[in-house]
Formats: structure tokens, C-alpha cells, sequence
């Protein structure tokens, strides 16, 4: 960590450069900021789930329900509370957090695929809750009537709730502060014990390391992310169905942090982009949509294990 | 009242036996190849459809005898073309890969068959209420359970008595001792992954003439599978098969007091499960 390295840094300034600079070229290639904003969003669940999958080395299958979590906190906040967006940011953020504490004892004993089949079917619990819990959630059919509400903070009133343009950019202020925050663990001693976790658990245990509390830790951290970027995806949208909890949304978020690459940072941010913009053009193009997503997940598994970004990595080292 | 909990233990015996005979066949190949397969509802689906075409020729016997068969044949294919190529890797990608084929197939049975529901025939015979007062009791649903009692017997038996199950069971405790001693462990791994397709492929024709057949059928009983494996102890099939009729009845019983529980009670009881004995009702301690 000593000086300032420019080819570890250059990374860092593209990736900033183009989501600061996005607002000002995504209508020219064809977007629009709405879909840069889902890019942003789906970006930081995909780096949230990283922090555990890639970081720690745990399977988890199953994010979609804190991701769920946090949007049905933020959009019950503002519809039955006080209608807050930045309260509702904290309440889903907390829900997801305090779900995830509670439910990560149950499972840190776990490993490997059960660890997957266990968190994926207890994400369902939250699937059937909101798709139940007609009176409140809304049912099938979503929790409608409420909207992001502006901004007061004293002084300035941000007015996020009409201009998508300053909705983007207020995402983006919140997916650096937590993407700091995540560089920040993974640098510290916690993230280097996450890694060597990762690298051998049995090792790691033997230097008296408590690695179910670290797993425990590093579960609760990458969902408490996750619901946060579950909040700003209902925020995003003004709504929130039961499919944001489904299991296949799970998986959709595993998808993404393997077909950017799960051993760098920016990785799932890369994958989430590819994953949001072909979705948006697959199911406006064909009904079939589903197909060609199974197709991407074959094809990823099959060709390009290690992700977009790990191709590179290979042929820079070549 | 006892008549309207009767009628629900019924329906929840036939529902969760339907979880178990898809858990007993997911257990077997999470056992030995480390794949949780969640294409194994989509091959659910696939079953039930072929039956639903072949029937008019064969008949709903004929659809009985040939779809399961059918889809096991699939099924081999499907892993030693695809999933028999990331053994080895971390288990992640083989996740994957079943998620992108449940994709497939969903999508696939919705375009090949359409996205409406089709009415399964089943002989008009079978379906009339063997007596007046217990009205929910039809020659179908008994022929359900004796047919899924002779599969899980016909398993156990293959298990237990056969050079094959033999084998199998010895490839799940260490495959590289059985891979060793002389087994072809990729033939191995293959026939077991037809097996577990073969009893989805059974329990696909028997839910469609139960539950109707839509594309979504088999995405529905993949998760409770998942928790009747977590519940009776994953590599115990006997544990399995009884997850799958305890959350099945469990349902059932719930949706007479408490209809908007009918799917979380599983889930309450997996957590418990997983609290007070996290390695199942019937499975070995260490395994996981």
C-alpha cells in the first residue's frame, strides 16, 4: 500500500469514470438512464453476494430474499410509516440485516452445496410471506400506491423522486459509499482472514481462528448490501413484486458475479451490466427470453468459467 | 371437521409423496456427484408431457410404463453431454448449469406445449370416489401411493441387494476408493443420474393427473423437495422419503386452520430441524 501504484488505480478511475459519465452517453448507445441506474443497483447486489461468494468462498444460493427484503422495507416504510425515502433506505436495509442475523446461525455450520440448498429454500419463507400476505404486501400482484419521495436535508431539497437523471446520481453517491465501505473490510484483517477462509478453512481454523463466526460476520455484512440494493432497486422501480424473492432471482444473481468474474472487485458489476442490458433487449425481442438467459448460464459454466474480466486476466498474464 | 382434516391428511400424503419421490431422486444425485439438480423439476415436467402425447396412442397405462423411461433416457443424455463435464470444478458451476437448464426446460415445455394448463385423462374408472362418506378416496390416488411405494421399495432394494446399489452407496462415502477398485465411476455417476430422472419422470405422469399439467408444475415441488431433503438428512433416502410426507401432511393440516401458512410450515419446520438437529431426522452427524 505504498504510494500511488497507477496500474492497480487505472481500473479504478475507468470504472468511475464511466458510471459518473453515464447519464451523459447512455441515450446516444441506445439506453436510457433508467437502465443505467438498474445496472448500478443490480451491480451492487452482484458485488454485495461477491463479498461472500467470492470472498469467502461460501455457496450461497439464496440473496434474492434479502434483496426482497429491503425493497418490501423501503416500500411498506413509505406507504403505511412515513412516507421517507430516507428512512425506508434504513428500515429495508435493517430488515434484511436482522433477517440475515438471525437465520446465519442456523446455517454457518454448513458447507458446500447443502450451505446452497439450505439458504435457497429458506429464502422461499419470504417469497410465500409476500406472495400471502395479500392484506399488506399486496400479494401476486405487488405493493403499489406509494412512490421515492424528495429529499430534505435542511438546507437543499434533492428531487429524486422526478428527474431520473438525479435519482442516477443518488444511487451512484450510495453505491460508492458502500462500495468503499466492502473495499475497505475486504482490506482490513477481517477481509484477509474472509480470504484465507476461502483459501483453507481447516488452515485458518488450527491458527485459532473462530471460522463460523467469520462466516457468520461476512454473511450478514454481504446481505445487509444486499437489502440495501434491494431498496434502491423498489425505490428505482416504485415497486416491489414477490418474483424480486423468488429462488430463480437468486440465481440470476449468482450468474452475475460468475460471468464478470468472481475473483476481482469490479467483476459482478461487469456481469450484472451484461446481464441487465441483455436481459432488457431479450424480453423486448423474443418471448422466449428464458431460453436464451438458460442459454448465457450453459454457456458461462461451460466456456468462460472464470467470467468476463477473467479472460482478460488470463491473456494480460500470457 | 375430522372428515375435512381427513380429507387434508389425504391430500397432503398424495402431495408429499409426490415431494419425496423428486427429493429421494435429488438426494441420490447430490449424493454421489456433488450436483444439486435444479433442472430435476423441469424433467419433472417433461415426464408428465410426454405422457400427455404419447397417451392417446399408448393410453395412460402405456403413458405410465414409457414417459418415466423416456426422461431417464433424457436424463443420461443431459449429464453425459453437460453436467458430467464440470464434475470436478467447484460445485458452483454445476448449480449453474442446472439453473440455466431449468430455464431451458420451463421455457422449452411452454413453447412445445403452451403455457396453459392441459387436462391429463385419466381411466374415468379411477376416479370415482370409492365410498360416499369419504369421498376423496379414488382408485387413482391409492394406485399413487402404491405406486410410489413400489419405486421407493424397488429403490431400496436395488440399494441394498444389487452389485449397482452397492456401488452407489459406496461412491457416495468415497468415490476415489470405489473409482480405485475398478468401477467406472463416469457410468457410475451416469446411471445414478438416470435413476433419480427416471422416479421425477414418475412422479411428473402421476402429479399430472392430480394436479393438472402446466409448464410450471415441476418449478412448484422442487423447493419443498429441497426441505424434505434438509429435514430427513441428506444421503438418508428412508429420512428423504419420510421429510417428504411429514411436510406433506404438515401442509395439508395447516391449511384447515391457517390457509395463508400452508407453504411456510414446511419452512418453520426446516428451521427447527436445522436447530435441534441440523444434520436431519435420519441423517449422519460430520456428513456436512
Amino acid at each position: 500500500m505504498s504510494g500511488f501504484d497507477l496500474r492497480k488505480q487505472a481500473p479504478n478511475a475507468a470504472v468511475w469514470l464511466i458510471l459518473l459519465s453515464m447519464p451523459l452517453w447512455i441515450d446516444a448507445v441506445g439506453g436510457y438512464t433508467q437502465l443505467g441506474t438498474q445496472v448500478v443497483v443490480m451491480g451492487l447486489a452482484a458485488m454485495s453476494l461477491n463479498f461472500l461468494l467470492g470472498y469467502t468462498g461460501v455457496l450461497s444460493f439464496g440473496h434474492a430474499a434479502y434483496f426482497g427484503l429491503g425493497a418490501y422495507g423501503v416500500g411498506m416504510t413509505i406507504r403505511y410509516l412515513v412516507p421517507s425515502t430516507g428512512l425506508g433506505l434504513l428500515v429495508g436495509t435493517g430488515v434484511g440485516a436482522l433477517a440475515a442475523a438471525i437465520i446465519g446461525p442456523m446455517i454457518v455450520r454448513l458447507r458446500g452445496v447443502y450451505f446452497a440448498m439450505v439458504t435457497i429454500a429458506f429464502a422461499q419463507v419470504f417469497y410465500f410471506i409476500a406472495f400471502r400476505w395479500n392484506s399488506v404486501t399486496g400479494g401476486d400482484d405487488g405493493l403499489t400506491n406509494w412512490t421515492r419521495e424528495p429529499i430534505n436535508f435542511g438546507f437543499a431539497t434533492l428531487h429524486i423522486e422526478k428527474d431520473p437523471v438525479t435519482f442516477y446520481y443518488f444511487v451512484l453517491a450510495i453505491f460508492a459509499v458502500a462500495v468503499a465501505l466492502m473495499a475497505l473490510l475486504l482490506q482490513s484483517p477481517f477481509g484477509r482472514t474472509l480470504i484465507a477462509i476461502r483459501e483453507n478453512e481447516r488452515r485458518t481454523r488450527f491458527l485459532g481462528i473462530n471460522v463460523n463466526f467469520h462466516i457468520w460476520m461476512s454473511w450478514v455484512i454481504s446481505c445487509t448490501f444486499m437489502a440495501l440494493s434491494g431498496s434502491l432497486y423498489a425505490l428505482l422501480n416504485n415497486f416491489v413484486d414477490p418474483r424480486t424473492l423468488y429462488w430463480t432471482q437468486s440465481g440470476v444473481f449468482v450468474i452475475m458475479c460468475v460471468l464478470g468474474g468472481m475473483r476481482s472487485f469490479w467483476g459482478p458489476l461487469v456481469g450484472a451490466a451484461i446481464y441487465v442490458v441483455l436481459q432488457d433487449y431479450l424480453s423486448s425481442a423474443t418471448p422466449n427470453w428464458m431460453s436464451f438467459i438458460g442459454l448465457v448460464f450453459v454457456v458461462a459454466v461451460l466456456f468462460f468459467p472464470r467470467g468476463v474480466l477473467g479472460i482478460f486476466r488470463r491473456k494480460s498474464t500470457e | 371437521m375430522t372428515q375435512l382434516i381427513l380429507f387434508n391428511i389425504a391430500n397432503g400424503l398424495i402431495i408429499g409423496a409426490f415431494y419425496a419421490l423428486m427429493a429421494i431422486g435429488l438426494s441420490l444425485i447430490m449424493s454421489l456427484s456433488d450436483v444439486i439438480n435444479f433442472a430435476h423439476g423441469g424433467f419433472l415436467a417433461i415426464g408428465a408431457y410426454i405422457a400427455y402425447t404419447l397417451s392417446p396412442y399408448i393410453g395412460f397405462w402405456g403413458g405410465l410404463l414409457v414417459a418415466p423411461v423416456l426422461t431417464a433416457v433424457l436424463g443420461i443424455i443431459v449429464e453425459k453431454f453437460l453436467i458430467s463435464r464440470v464434475y470436478g470444478r467447484d460445485p458452483l458451476y454445476s448449480l449453474l448449469l442446472t439453473f440455466g437448464l431449468a430455464f431451458i426446460f420451463e421455457d422449452g415445455t411452454r413453447m412445445i406445449w403452451g403455457a396453459q394448463s392441459v387436462p391429463y385423462s385419466v381411466p374415468n374408472w379411477l376416479m370415482t370416489p370409492l365410498s360416499n362418506e369419504y369421498f376423496f378416496i379414488t382408485g387413482y390416488r391409492l394406485l399413487m401411493i402404491a405406486l410410489v411405494a413400489l419405486a421407493v421399495g424397488g429403490l431400496f432394494w436395488m440399494m441394498n441387494k444389487t452389485r449397482l446399489g452397492l456401488r452407489i452407496r459406496a461412491g457416495t462415502l468415497d468415490l476415489e476408493t470405489v473409482s480405485v477398485l475398478g468401477v467406472n465411476v463416469r457410468v457410475l455417476r451416469n446411471l445414478n443420474f438416470g435413476i433419480g430422472i427416471y422416479l421425477a419422470g414418475l412422479a411428473g405422469v402421476l402429479a399430472a393427473g392430480q394436479l393438472g399439467l402446466q409448464p410450471t408444475i415441476g418449478a412448484s415441488l422442487i423447493m419443498p423437495s429441497f426441505v424434505a431433503i434438509i429435514i430427513g438428512g441428506l444421503g438418508s433416502l428412508l429420512g428423504t422419503l419420510l421429510g417428504g410426507l411429514l411436510i406433506g401432511v404438515a401442509s395439508g393440516i395447516t391449511s384447515v386452520f391457517l390457509p395463508s401458512g400452508t407453504e411456510a410450515v414446511m419452512y418453520v419446520m426446516m428451521a427447527l430441524v436445522l436447530l435441534v438437529r441440523p444434520q436431519g431426522l435420519l441423517g449422519e452427524e460430520g456428513r456436512f
